[in-house]
């Protein structure tokens, strides 16, 4: 990998405009207007060509102007068609930038031999040419896009701390903003005219539609990584940098393994951008998919553990000694417990001590016992309770009392006890057993 | 208190109506402007064709144009028909991130083509990568929004941008290939129209017909999936299995549309039409046909200008065409269309600016009787209309007197009644001299006639009952029932009436004209 300044200003380039992208991608996500972002960075393609046929230049200021008040038009003209003709939103908002995007398509085929805005780049950019175009500022050559991106960046800065309180109130609770005398429909179309400037500004690096990858993809992570907006805003940033820094290396480093060329850095972007998403997904620590599924088995290993303990309670109550095949049969057909789930458990409770294996038999230790006590407690004072308070008939009391074992602690127990005046037979006629205290058998 | 606002009508407001056509206005003289200030770069103007030149497109007498034009055709018809129900699903957007989902599939079966020695571009096995890349895009995009807090429109956009950025790398690797004529490629993105072959026209074909078909097969159950889907799971429909059929319909129509008019705008293909069918009916039929003529015609039209003027990318000159009939439904549909709307919502406000008239002259008149008796609280109210007809009677026969009567009411007391504006009071006032409801003794000085007096009876009737059946039965208080009243009197209809008098009666004893509850 040979690195030069060409690189370093791609990259610069690169991360300019994902921050600036990123800090508004936050509030985009939150409103649920990811596709918004998607819309108006279409959508800014006939004010680029409009611009550029009316002033013949490519300068940056009047093509600005012109995708930004095309870009603010969508969101406009989305509200008109929603309002006016009763179109569901994300529906209006499709016929709008299509046909936006459409008309900017036929502006720009037309004049396609006097306008250097190639349809392949409107889409993807050309970031890998940002280097080559400079503009000299206090005797350093620097590239316009460098320049423009960074400008977008402190704007974009100022404007999310300056109204980071009326943009959080508005993005949580626009009711609340209204009545704090905050126009939330104001801060709705600021928000709007500063993603169509920032799709401009990034327009030129990395395309329409990576702009949404370094819109919405790191603030989607950021999102399922933290509960606190400020911290949301930090991380989506640095998870935006990140990608576009990672994103130039592997775009020349990956396609070599097998052996290719280099290739599109702005694809490359939203591609690491879409990896570090899809491992966040995974991976993080609250809101990831493993952290969830993990906790849901934790969970069924607990209340299938409790559930063979009352079984094996039950067994030893009648006296059966060989009962290894009888719990596990009785597991799955009540509870549907499968065999991985049921290895699991019993490996964790023989582990913790509570049960023992003596030939075909589970057997229950003493701390097995007090713990399997607990559990036939609960369930059959539940049972007196729902028998006795809400006349549930006596073959229905046991399903819900089966559910209701598994949440029920000391306190809970005790003041069932008492509300049922500490019955010794539940309504079935099995005894109910006492409360096992710390130091034994009361 | 303005009395339309009463009525509970939402508004129309005119800044949605003023800002697109001021944006209309600047983007027509804009066009204007452009060739020019161009002409000096480069002659952009557009060769016309001449007539015979339209006449061989139309009647398709080439060969290519034929294929083109029926290929795309039918494209749109399949697209509309299948877009009704992803539109009344509320997933119009899904085949826009489906559609750019499509891009790595292209580009991975071009390089796994041409690596096991093929030529790379051999379409079906194109468009096969597409649909396993695009249905590889729908996956996650289910899979982010149920498993994880993001909602849809992220996933949308995570799936959208990440696989086209995937989609973009890979061709910029197939660009610097040995072996690789990639140039065919970019042409998925933005659509090449003209280059299709008939056996590409063909495969269109089959597929909008394997469309149709399923959808027809399929029309009672997709009808129900979009309408209510937890009743469609509780009658035992396999509502995933269908959810997922439609989803499958959409990726195909969505591979096939690459080819005509490219992954950017494919999706409008499937929403403009839907969306503008709906202006033109309620019933689910009728859209769904309305919506493939569209479709078709869009196709037809646009792939027909293309092939008459030079360089115009065809796909964007499709959406062009079906997004001006949309905006022609919009404004003219027949059942939701702007111009139905705005007439219906002006009526209505015209009937009860009318009928908010002539029981304000009504309550007036009962409260400031000549006989003397209070009328607010009267016990029999046959009586009083007894005696309102003879006075009216006493009235018409000396209608040449113009002499202020007592039970004329003026001008200036008539506005202060309800909080209505001059102008509107003058123009009611006017409209309902002409339907003779009320006549006018002198200026400024009015009385309702004998129809005027029966039609306002029947309103403040309606409008005391549904008082009372609030004071009665909803235990509101009697200071409070008016403004509840007011807005549901122009809306009681004749079986509503009906029960709320059987509802009544027992409490009630004077159902046939009742005293109003409260001070008037």
């Amino acid at each position: 990998m040979q690195w030069t300044s060409l690189d370093t200003w791609i990259v610069v380039t690169g991360v300019l405009s994902a921050v600036s992208c990123a800090l508004l991608g936050n509030f985009m996500v939150l409103r649920r207007l990811s596709m918004m972002g998607d819309a108006i960075s279409h959508a800014v393609l006939p004010g680029l060509a409009i611009a550029f046929l009316v002033t013949g230049s490519r300068d940056s200021v009047t093509m600005f102007i012109g995708a930004a008040i095309v870009g603010v038009l969508t969101a406009v003209f989305t509200q008109s068609i929603h309002y006016l003709g009763k179109v569901e939103e994300s529906a209006a908002m499709g016929v709008v930038f299509t046909t936006l995007f459409a008309l900017g398509l036929i502006l720009i085929v037309r004049a396609a031999d006097a306008v250097d805005l190639d349809p392949g780049c409107v889409l993807y950019g050309a970031i890998e040419l940002v280097p080559l175009d400079t503009k000299s500022v206090l005797g350093y050559e620097i590239p316009r896009a460098a320049l423009t991106t960074g400008l977008v960046a402190i704007i974009n800065i100022l404007f999310v701390v300056i109204f980071y309180k009326e943009l959080k109130l508005t993005s949580f609770d626009p009711a609340l903003a209204t009545t704090l005398g905050i126009n939330s429909q104001l801060m709705h179309y600021l928000l709007m005219t500063a993603v169509a400037v920032t799709a401009v500004a990034a327009f030129e690096c990395v395309g329409s539609i990576l702009v949404i990858a370094m819109m919405i993809v790191p603030a989607a992570s950021a999102h399922l990584l933290t509960d606190r907006l400020h911290t949301m805003i930090l991380v989506s940033v640095i998870l935006g940098s990140a990608s576009a820094v990672l994103g130039h290396v592997a775009a020349i480093t990956v396609p070599k393994i097998w052996g290719f060329e280099d290739t599109n850095t702005a694809g490359m972007i939203a591609v690491v951008s879409g990896v570090i998403f899809f491992i966040t997904m995974l991976a993080a620590p609250r809101h990831g998919v493993i952290s969830k599924v993990l906790h849901q088995f934790i969970l069924s290993v607990r209340i299938a553990r409790e559930d063979i303990l009352g079984l094996v309670y039950r067994f030893e109550e009648m006296g059966v000694m060989d009962n290894v095949h009888e719990v596990k049969r009785l597991m799955k057909q009540l509870t549907g417990t499968g065999p991985l789930l049921y290895a699991t458990a019993v490996a964790s409770l023989r582990h913790d001590g509570k049960i023992r294996l003596v030939d075909q038999g589970f057997q229950l230790s003493a701390p097995g016992k007090k713990a399997a006590n607990s559990v036939i407690r609960s369930h059959r004072l539940w049972e007196s309770y729902l028998h006795r308070y809400l006349k549930y008939p006596v073959e229905h009391l046991h399903f819900s009392a089966e559910r209701l074992e598994h949440v029920t602690d000391d306190s809970m127990r005790e003041r069932l006890a008492t509300r049922t005046d500490s019955p010794t037979v539940d309504p079935h006629g099995k005894t109910i057993p006492e409360e096992i205290s710390n130091g034994g058998r009361k | 208190m303005n009395p339309r606002k009463r009525s509970g009508i939402r508004y129309i407001s005119f800044r949605h109506i003023l800002a697109p056509a001021i944006i209309l206005m600047f983007v027509v003289s804009t066009g204007r402007a452009a060739p020019d200030s161009i002409g000096s770069i480069r002659d952009t103007t557009i060769e016309w064709p001449t007539i015979d030149e339209v006449l061989r497109v139309v009647l398709l007498r080439d060969y290519n144009t034929r294929v083109v034009v029926i290929g795309t055709m039918l494209l749109g018809l399949a697209a509309g028909v299948i877009g009704t129900f992803i539109l009344l699903r509320k997933r119009s957007l899904m085949g826009d991130a489906v559609s750019h989902a499509t891009l790595p599939g292209i580009g991975l079966a071009f390089i796994i083509m041409s690596r096991f020695g093929g030529s790379g571009k051999h379409l079906p096995g194109l468009l096969a990568g597409a649909m396993i890349t695009g249905l590889i895009g729908m996956g996650l995009i289910l899979l982010i929004r149920n498993t994880t807090r993001l909602k849809e429109d992220a996933a949308l956009g995570i799936v959208l941008s990440v696989f086209f950025g995937f989609g973009v790398a890979i061709l910029g690797i197939i660009q610097k290939m040995s072996t690789g004529h990639a140039a065919g490629l970019e042409s998925f993105i933005y659509g090449k129209t003209a280059s299709m072959l008939a056996a590409d026209a063909q495969l269109i074909a089959y597929v909008a017909l394997l469309i149709l078909i399923v959808c027809t097969i399929l029309y009672k159950e997709f009808t129900l999936l979009c309408f209510d889907q937890e009743f469609a799971s509780s009658q035992g429909w396999p509502v995933v299995l269908l959810d997922i059929t439609m989803m499958v319909l959409v990726v195909i129509v969505t591979v096939i549309g690459l080819q005509a008019v490219g992954l950017i705008l494919v999706i409008a293909l499937l929403i403009i039409p839907a969306a503008a069918a709906r202006f033109w009916s309620y019933n689910l039929l009728t859209i769904v046909i309305a919506s493939g003529i569209i479709g078709a015609f869009s196709g037809l039209a646009g792939a027909g200008s293309s092939a008459l003027i030079p360089r115009l990318p065809t796909g964007a000159i499709i959406v062009v065409i079906a997004a001006s009939v949309f905006i022609f439904s919009l404004v003219f549909g027949s059942a939701r269309g702007l111009l139905v709307r705005i007439y219906q919502h002006l009526r209505l406000l015209k009937k009860v600016g009318h009928q908010n008239l002539l029981r304000a002259m009504f309550e007036w008149w009962e409260n400031h009787d000549t006989s003397g008796q209070s009328r607010i609280h009267r016990q029999s109210d046959t009586k009083g209309a007894e005696l309102a007809n003879s006075v009216c009677d006493r009235d018409s026969d000396n209608i040449g007197n113009v002499e202020h009567s007592s039970r004329d009411i003026r001008w200036g007391e008539l506005l202060a009644l309800r909080s209505w504006a001059p102008r509107r009071l003058r123009r009611l006032i006017r409209i309902a001299i002409k339907e003779e409801l009320i006549s006018q003794l002198s200026l400024g000085s009015y009385r309702l006639t004998e129809v005027g007096k029966a039609e306002a009876k029947r309103i403040v009737r309606n409008h005391r009952l549904w008082e009372i059946y609030l004071i009665t039965h909803a235990d509101i208080a009697p200071s409070r029932v008016d403004r509840d009243a007011d807005q549901i009197e122009h809306v009681l209809g004749r079986a509503m009436v009906d029960k709320l008098e059987r509802i009544l009666a027992s409490t009630s004893p004077d159902l046939a004209m009742p005293s109003s509850p409260h001070p008037l």
